[in-house]
């Protein structure tokens, strides 16, 4: 899974040689071997390292504050979307949702990295949702539906379809 | 900026030594670790640090990368990695032992644990051969990673093993000034103690698939005191004691002095059609929920209902199949009582208004408002055709729209220019029926007059609404009606099929259906009993809830309570009015003429028992808002909810008794988790009572959910299946988990009853659950008792759920999803078939639907609408005359083809059009 997210992100980051990735240990840890130095290891650090290579910092965010509000993300994508009990799953939209309230992306106006991976991680979950959920939700529908027609992001994953029209009954009787 | 932390929090130690070593300055505040800074998170999470712009960073690594950050320290790939590292896999192992430490004293298995994580460390530090993580200077990693491990590390007790390099690098770490401060700050010397308060509060979240400790469900963040812990125990272990014994239902029921006399109606379901699932949510089902929950509590309830019978519409559709409007009512009130009979709704009566009763009961209201002048006559210009003998109601007839010309205007509106008309403007008016000529007559009618009731009305209404349970829908609705003024409203119709006005100058005429309807719950309840009016005549002793759908509300609260107040004969008015919204269907209406949907009779075919369907129906149920019935998320809810969690509990609970203690309720000894559970079930039944009391049916069902939740939590922990293989004290506490859930089980066979009344029978059948056990649980407040005492014998347990599988309801969506919209419509404009009621024409519902759509392009649609006409009879013109199958086949694609855009002009999703189609 982790391996289909950076080959995603290689191609959106244009990227001309697919990079050769491994993984490590029981979670799948993904790694990655570098002629150069040590091998990467762990998802936040392989991409990070990758939006460096293509050289677009600005994925990473323009100030401190900025690429401290991203790495939150990251983390929060390797550690709470990664590894949750099922009934997490409810809170971990609604605190998103709520997040999400007054804000286009996650670090506010710029779309990051944070985005992109907080995309593709919550992809499985968005996919499960009833159409009342994702109503519920509406904060996490409207920016999983913007970055999913982001251009170049969405490639290995289906489209998940969040609104819908809705059409009232006429009053019976 | 700021920086919030807390006393014994561990996370606070590299936040704070980061701090210190970068020299960024920043304000501290201590809080408590109940205190929520960040606002979007739902638990208190600290520490946090509010950066200059507002935001709030909550990821301790994250605050301590950017103090790094700002003060020229970039994070790089090797900060990275370790930081990665330290969240995904260092911290959640650290979290878990320190538990062992501090909570459970467990040392050695904590050091088991710690074990990998410190093993990966020494080998990634020993390899590099530096003083530090990354190289010669100190970095964020280290001090991130240092922090980490400190409590565990200097704790005298912890043995971390051999691992040399680390504890150098942990030493060097540990030496920095910055890293001692920050340490006693948090654990003000006293080391893992220290952090007792936070552990407890914050349990070890297991890895993926493994229940979590105590991971409350989104709103259940409710905190136990001690003392509620303790007296939840007490009253559980008191057991079943002097519970009043259930009473027997025995009709007639009748008000009676010093109880809660509770008279329950249901709106009556209109007789031409079978109910769909929206209809059934929306009335039947919720009050019969509301029913049986009331005659748990020990109410004295009186639960009446029946077939709507008379009007318009039943007259059409006996001419429709030929038969009597009589037969059609016995016909279509026998598929009801079928209906509701499969979906378990128990009412006391369900009757009809069709009866003598009827007659007697809405000509007595009649004269008494005739009397008291609360009765104006009005003449009103109508069509009649002399050849049937009879008025025409406004689809009863056909004409030449006086607007365009269009020769098959309809009385009420002209489906060509779109355009409303009176019946009377139509030129060379036709009757539908026979084809003659009607005439214009005008024909004397009677209005009530509210104006004159409005005052009392409304004075009536205040008190109403604000004693007693309205839902939110139906005040507002209310109060629209009456913001807009009362205006004298016609009771009478010229039909046949009614109940006949007895005034000399109306003869010939029958109540106006809305006046005559509601009368049914009087006539019912006096076809159930002769003293009806012991519920009927007495607000004083009997409590009255109405439970419709919202386009009902108005009847109810507003024209109905206006005929009985001018009545004036001591009337029960409505005290508490519940009503529904809308429940769609997947993304679109119920829709009978397009076979959308499912309707009552067809729930039965599905194969999915009555009880799933009633759980999900209410689970769904549009409290507050519009929901939609989804059959993927049918499936969902029945395999999650039903299957995994709630039939999980109970048929383990059940099993562990029948396997492991020979059927017999073992010895319980509680312990404190027992005693928290007891109370944490305690509270969530506390709650479904409250919730059900205000008619909160969809919340209250997840109460009952949430006790399952704990209970199968309850096992996961403590797993009874390991410790009954175990010594004598093991086994007796899987004695005692196992006794604690099968009551647990029991409790849950209580809540359910008025949900899922086949299931809730079962369980008790199977724990053999003394009768009393639900009524005596449901008293009161609620209070949740040891019902099955140590040594009780329970039956044979078997599962009582069985999973939906994806073919099965990816087959029942085909079967129902409308696929021949296109064939319908079509089919419908061939002259063979008569009913003209059937042809898919934008009436003025579909244009109102259209308006709530931000694409929806009316002039265009306008336009489309009369293409679409023309084509369809164009169509039909070609199929008369049997043109070859090539051409009509051409000119069907146009059609559709016009279809789909005005779909598309109407706001509508064409998709379905569009794909039907294809496939053509």
């Amino acid at each position: 899974m982790a391996l289909r997210e950076l080959g995603s992100l290689e191609r959106f980051l244009g990227l001309k040689k697919p990079n050769k990735y491994s993984t490590q240990g029981g979670k799948k840890v993904p790694v990655l071997q570098n002629n150069n130095g040590p091998a990467l290891i762990g998802l936040v650090t392989i991409a990070s390292h990758l939006v460096r290579e293509a050289k677009r910092p600005e994925l990473l965010g323009d100030s401190a504050e900025q690429r401290a509000v991203v790495q939150q993300w990251l983390e929060h994508r390797v550690t709470r979307l990664d590894n949750y009990a099922k009934e997490e799953v409810k809170v971990i939209l609604k605190e998103l949702n709520q997040y999400l309230e007054d804000k286009v992306y996650l670090a506010g106006n710029v779309f990051t990295l944070a985005d992109i991976l907080m995309y593709y991680g919550i992809h499985h979950i968005v996919v499960e949702l009833a159409i009342q959920e994702k109503e519920r939700y509406l904060n996490v529908t409207r920016w999983f539906d913007h970055i999913q027609h982001y251009p170049g992001v969405r490639h290995h994953l289906p489209p998940v379809v969040v609104l819908r029209n809705r059409v009232y009954p006429s009053g019976h009787h | 900026m700021k920086l919030y932390i807390a006393d014994g929090n561990p996370h606070c130690i590299k936040v704070l030594a980061a701090l210190d070593l970068t020299g960024v300055k920043c304000d501290i505040e201590t809080v408590s670790h109940e205190e929520k800074v960040v606002p979007h998170l739902s638990h208190p999470v600290l520490p946090v640090l509010l950066l200059p712009g507002g935001q709030h960073l909550f990821s301790p690594n994250s605050i301590c990368q950017y103090l790094f950050d700002v003060s020229g320290q970039a994070a790089t790939d090797a900060t990275n990695q370790w930081l990665e590292w330290e969240a995904t896999h260092l911290q959640p192992a650290v979290l878990q032992s320190l538990h062992m430490v501090a909570l459970q004293g467990k040392r050695a298995e904590a050091a088991a644990v710690m074990k990998e994580p410190l093993n990966w460390l020494e080998q990634n530090l020993s390899k590099k051969n530096t003083p530090f993580l990354i190289a010669e200077a100190v970095s964020v990693a280290d001090v991130v990673l240092w922090a980490a491990l400190y409590p565990l590390i200097s704790d005298s007790g912890f043995d971390a093993g051999e691992l040399r390099t680390v504890h150098g690098w942990f030493d060097r770490v540990g030496d920095l000034a910055a890293c001692q401060t920050a340490a006693h700050k948090v654990l003000h010397g006293k080391g893992v103690e220290a952090l007792k308060t936070f552990l407890q509060k914050h349990p070890v979240t297991h890895h993926r698939d493994s229940p979590t400790n105590n991971t409350e469900a989104e709103d259940a963040e409710h905190v136990m005191t001690v003392e509620e812990i303790e007296e939840a125990a007490q009253v559980w272990s008191a057991g079943l004691k002097g519970s009043p014994a259930s009473t027997e239902r025995k009709h007639p029921i009748l008000p009676q002095e010093g109880k809660r006399n509770v008279l329950l109606t249901s709106a009556l379901p209109y007789v031409n059609n079978v109910p769909h699932l929206g209809n059934i949510i929306g009335c039947v089902l919720s009050a019969d929920v509301f029913a049986r929950y009331g005659r748990l509590r020990g109410w004295n309830l009186l639960f009446v209902c029946g077939t709507d019978e008379y009007g318009t519409a039943t007259e059409n559709k006996a001419r429709e199949e030929g038969l009597t409007p009589q037969e059609i009512c016995d016909k279509y009130h026998a598929i009801h009582a079928a209906i509701y009979q499969w979906f378990q709704i128990d009412f006391d009566f369900f009757g009809r208004t069709t009866t003598e009763r009827q007659t007697e009961i809405a000509q007595d209201i009649f004269w008494r408002l005739h009397e008291r002048d609360f009765l104006l006559e009005d003449t009103v210009e109508q069509l009649r055709c002399e050849s049937c003998q009879r008025f025409l109601a406004d689809r009863f007839v056909e004409g030449e729209c006086p607007h365009c010309r269009y020769p098959e205007a309809r009385g009420d509106q002209c489906d060509k220019c779109g355009r409303l008309i009176n019946a009377v403007e139509l030129r060379n008016p036709q009757c539908k029926v026979c084809k003659q000529t009607p005439v214009i007559r005008s024909s004397k009618h009677l209005f009530l007059n509210l104006p004159k009731l409005e005052d009392e009305l409304e004075q009536w209404l205040n008190k109403s609404t604000s004693a007693g349970d309205w839902t939110g829908n139906a005040k507002h609705i209310t109060r629209s009606w009456l913001r807009d003024g009362l205006k004298p409203r016609c009771i009478t119709r010229d039909l046949q099929w009614g109940t006949p006005v007895p005034h000399e100058d109306f003869k010939e005429k029958v109540f106006y259906v809305w006046f005559d309807a509601p009368i049914g719950y009087l006539s019912i309840t006096a076809n159930y009993t002769d003293q009806w009016e012991k519920w009927w005549k007495n607000p004083q002793q009997v409590e009255l809830y109405n439970f419709m759908a919202k386009d009902n509300v108005p009847f109810h609260s507003v024209v109905f309570p206006c005929s009985l107040l001018g009545a004036q004969d001591n009337y029960t008015l409505v005290n508490h009015l519940i009503a529904t919204e809308y429940l769609n269907y997947e993304d679109t209406k119920f829709s009978k003429s397009r076979g959308v949907g499912v309707f009552g009779d067809m729930a039965k075919d599905t194969g999915i028992p009555s009880d799933v369907w009633r759980f999900y129906l209410l689970y769904l149920r549009p409290e507050g808002q519009d929901s939609a019935f989804s059959w993927s998320d049918m499936a969902l809810k029945n395999n999650s909810e039903l299957l995994n969690n709630l039939g999980n509990f109970i048929n383990r609970a059940g099993m562990f008794v029948s396997k492991f203690f020979d059927g017999h309720v073992p010895e319980m000894l509680l312990n404190e988790d027992d005693k928290r559970l007891i109370a944490q079930v305690c509270w969530e039944l506390k709650q479904y009572i409250q919730l059900l009391d205000k008619v909160r049916i969809r919340d209250a069902l997840k109460c009952i959910l949430n006790i399952s939740r704990h209970g199968n939590q309850y096992i996961q922990v403590n797993e009874p299946w390991k410790k009954i293989k175990g010594g004598d004290g093991d086994r007796q506490r899987a004695g005692t988990v196992t006794g604690v859930s099968v009551n647990v089980a029991c409790l849950l066979s209580a809540v359910l009853e008025p949900y899922m009344p086949t299931v809730s029978h079962t369980i008790r059948e199977q724990l053999q659950a003394p009768p009393t056990c639900a009524g005596a649980m449901l008293q009161a407040a609620g209070t949740f008792i040891c019902t099955l005492p140590a040594g009780h014998r329970i039956g044979t347990v078997s599962p009582l759920f069985q999973k939906l599988e994806n073919e099965q309801i990816e087959a029942l969506r085909k079967r129902f999803g409308g696929q021949q919209p296109e064939e319908e419509s079509v089919k419908a404009k061939t002259p063979s078939s008569s009913s003209a009621a059937v042809e898919t024409k934008p009436s003025a519902g579909a244009a109102q639907d259209a308006s709530l759509n931000v694409n929806a392009d009316p002039e265009r649609a306008k336009q489309l609408t009369a293409l679409v006409t023309e084509q369809g009879i164009k169509v039909r013109g070609l199929k008369t005359q049997k043109a070859e199958k090539s051409i009509i086949d051409e000119e069907v694609k146009k059609l559709l083809e016009l279809k789909k855009q005005l779909s598309l002009a109407e706001g509508k999703n064409p998709e379905p059009a569009a794909q039907k189609g294809k496939k053509k």
